[in-house]
């Protein structure tokens, strides 16, 4: 489903990304793992359009998107909940979750799935007529995700989910972000620091140092090798 | 505290609705009958300046309170409206109602052409550039004399004629204030609750965000910018037609800063309060008349008062919250 071949992205003069490949397929889980700095999150924003890449290219299903505008992209049906959340502090959740479906036009089936969301996240809808500005850390989460999932993307891209998260609310948040790949079916890209959570629940996964990809593989398979248990895993 | 929840019961209770249907009724069919009730022009001269600011403050509250770029140029687009309104009605002897649209037309294209180049701009800056273009179009009014008689201004502007009957005295000029009222209160209102307002508002909280979910906020802005000077340009036809006379000294930066106040006070973002920001900022210089070398101090110090216990204006947040949300997603189960 997406294609990123030899991808680089400078900022500015600093280069950011020195030419990564990479692939995610319909229906999967893939994570993006590695420390500060690696280039995770850069991958993403260049995926979603926010930021330009200066070589290689990107396609979503056979279309080329390497230079579109991001309102196109999210257009095409990519997601893309941003580290710090992005959602928009002074609009009500309700509000927050109405421009999810911006793009959508059947009424029907965005309430279908706004009911569907509050299933998913009941403490949203408990705080649906409060500013966004004022829910907690966790909240705010679910919020962005939930947003993201109102305009029923066919990828979501996740960036560090579990930031500032307790472990108990890291446990539910991924616990949901599983929910919406098994059973709905959405394929998520998954950037994270929490190696061991990311791993654990994705298919595949691609480990990402300085700009590069320096391994790839199952995930299973990677948790199992030494030097990834090393450098990420603590163990 | 008592008293919030006194209000919070209120809300809640099934005569709420009535109530507010009633009060509707009875300021509407005020405003209709003003004119029976008293024939003191003073009055109604009050009336038609509180109809002009809010149009005004509306108008501006789509680029402000909205769409979130702090303009300070909209009196501006006012003038354009009312000299190009005021050029056509006396030089080329165009009817006042085909003027004023061609006002709104003339404003709108500089709303365009000022909205692209400040699209790149945000905050302090663009608002230096509508700063500066406010002071450029008074500029032009001044010095191109060939056009618009510079400080000499335009006099004799004629009345609009309806069917024969040429306006004269307030109460004609009340009644098209009030219907140009209404038409730009029902184009704001149709406009923010269709999700275009959403969408303004959400370019206003967070651009990046915003092209996230798939809005191009260049779209919007520039959008918020042609309209809003659109209404303030036909207003402005309105305006020269009423006074009867244009001068470039009508159309200070100063005057952009006192509607920008009334959406301020009133609240970003809400139709109602725009309205009663422009209501009060109309009211309080006329009463305070009395103590005339004061007034400009009580004002401020209102403003700051204002600023510390209402950072929200007097009808900021809770309108909007109850309004946007149901439109949006109607048919979510709702306790």
């Amino acid at each position: 489903m997406l294609e990123i071949h030899e991808l680089h992205v400078k900022y500015g003069v600093i280069p950011a990304l020195h030419g990564i490949s990479l692939s995610v397929k319909e229906g999967e889980m893939v994570s993006l793992i590695g420390a500060n700095g690696a280039g995770k999150s850069t991958t993403l924003r260049a995926i979603s359009g926010i930021v330009r890449p200066t070589e290689g290219y990107i396609t979503l299903c056979g279309q080329e998107i390497t230079s579109m505008g991001a309102h196109k992209i999210a257009g095409l049906g990519v997601a893309h909940v941003p580290e710090g959340r992005g959602v928009f502090p002074n609009l009500t959740v309700m509000e927050n979750l109405s421009l999810g479906a911006y793009l959508r036009k059947n009424k029907l089936e965005i309430a279908e799935d706004a009911e569907w969301v509050f299933e998913v996240f009941p403490r949203i809808y408990e705080r649906k007529k409060q500013l966004a500005g004022t829910l907690s850390g966790g909240e705010l989460q679910m919020l962005a995700i939930a947003r993201a999932m109102m305009a029923r993307p066919r990828l979501l891209l996740l960036d560090e989910p579990s930031m500032g998260l307790s472990p108990i609310l890291v446990e539910e948040v991924f616990r949901m972000v599983c929910e919406l790949n098994h059973d709905r079916g959405v394929t998520i890209l998954l950037v994270e620091q929490n190696a061991r959570m990311a791993l654990t629940v994705s298919d595949r996964a691609y480990v990402m140092e300085t700009g590069e990809i320096v391994a790839s593989g199952v995930s299973q398979e990677l948790m199992q090798r030494d030097e990834i248990r090393r450098a990420y895993l603590g163990a | 505290m008592k008293l919030t929840s006194l209000w919070s019961t209120f809300r809640a209770s099934r005569n709420f609705k009535w109530v507010v249907l009633a009060a509707i009724v009875i300021s509407g069919s005020l405003l209709l009958l003003l004119p029976f009730i008293t024939s003191n022009t003073y009055v109604l001269h009050i009336m038609i300046s509180i109809g002009l600011y809010s149009v005004l403050a509306l108008s501006l509250n789509l680029v402000t309170g909205f769409a979130g770029q702090l303009s300070f140029c909209h009196i501006a687009f006012y003038g354009i409206g009312a000299y190009t309104g005021a050029l056509l009605m006396l030089r080329l002897n165009v009817s006042f109602w085909i003027a004023m649209f061609a006002g709104a037309f003339m404003a709108a294209i500089f709303g365009f052409l000022l909205g692209l180049p400040t699209l790149r701009l945000r905050g302090d800056y663009l608002a230096i550039v509508t700063l500066g273009f406010g002071e450029i179009v008074r500029l032009v009014f001044v010095n191109e004399s060939w056009l618009t008689r510079g400080p000499l201004g335009l006099p004799g502007v004629p009345a609009p004629v309806l069917f024969g009957y040429r306006f004269s005295g307030r109460v004609p000029y009340y009644y098209l204030i009030l219907v140009v009222f209404l038409i730009t209160w029902f184009i704001m209102r149709r406009l923010t609750v269709s999700g275009i307002g959403l969408a303004m508002l959400s370019v206003k909280s967070d651009e990046i965000a915003a092209e996230s979910v798939g809005i191009r906020p260049v779209k919007y802005k520039l959008m918020a910018f042609v309209i809003s000077a659109a209404i303030a340009g036909w207003v402005g036809t309105f305006y020269a037609s009423y006074i009867a006379f244009v001068s470039p000294d009508t159309f200070m930066y100063t005057d952009s800063i006192t509607v920008l106040a009334m959406v301020i006070l009133g609240g970003l973002g809400s139709l109602p309060g725009a309205v009663v920001g422009a209501t009060v900022l109309t009211l309080i210089p006329e009463l305070l008349r009395a103590i005339n070398e004061y007034r400009m101090v009580l004002y401020g110090l209102l403003m700051i008062v204002m600023m510390i216990f209402r950072p929200d204006g007097f009808w900021g947040m809770r309108y909007r919250v109850k309004n946007a949300y149901k439109k949006t997603i109607r048919r979510v189960k709702d306790d």
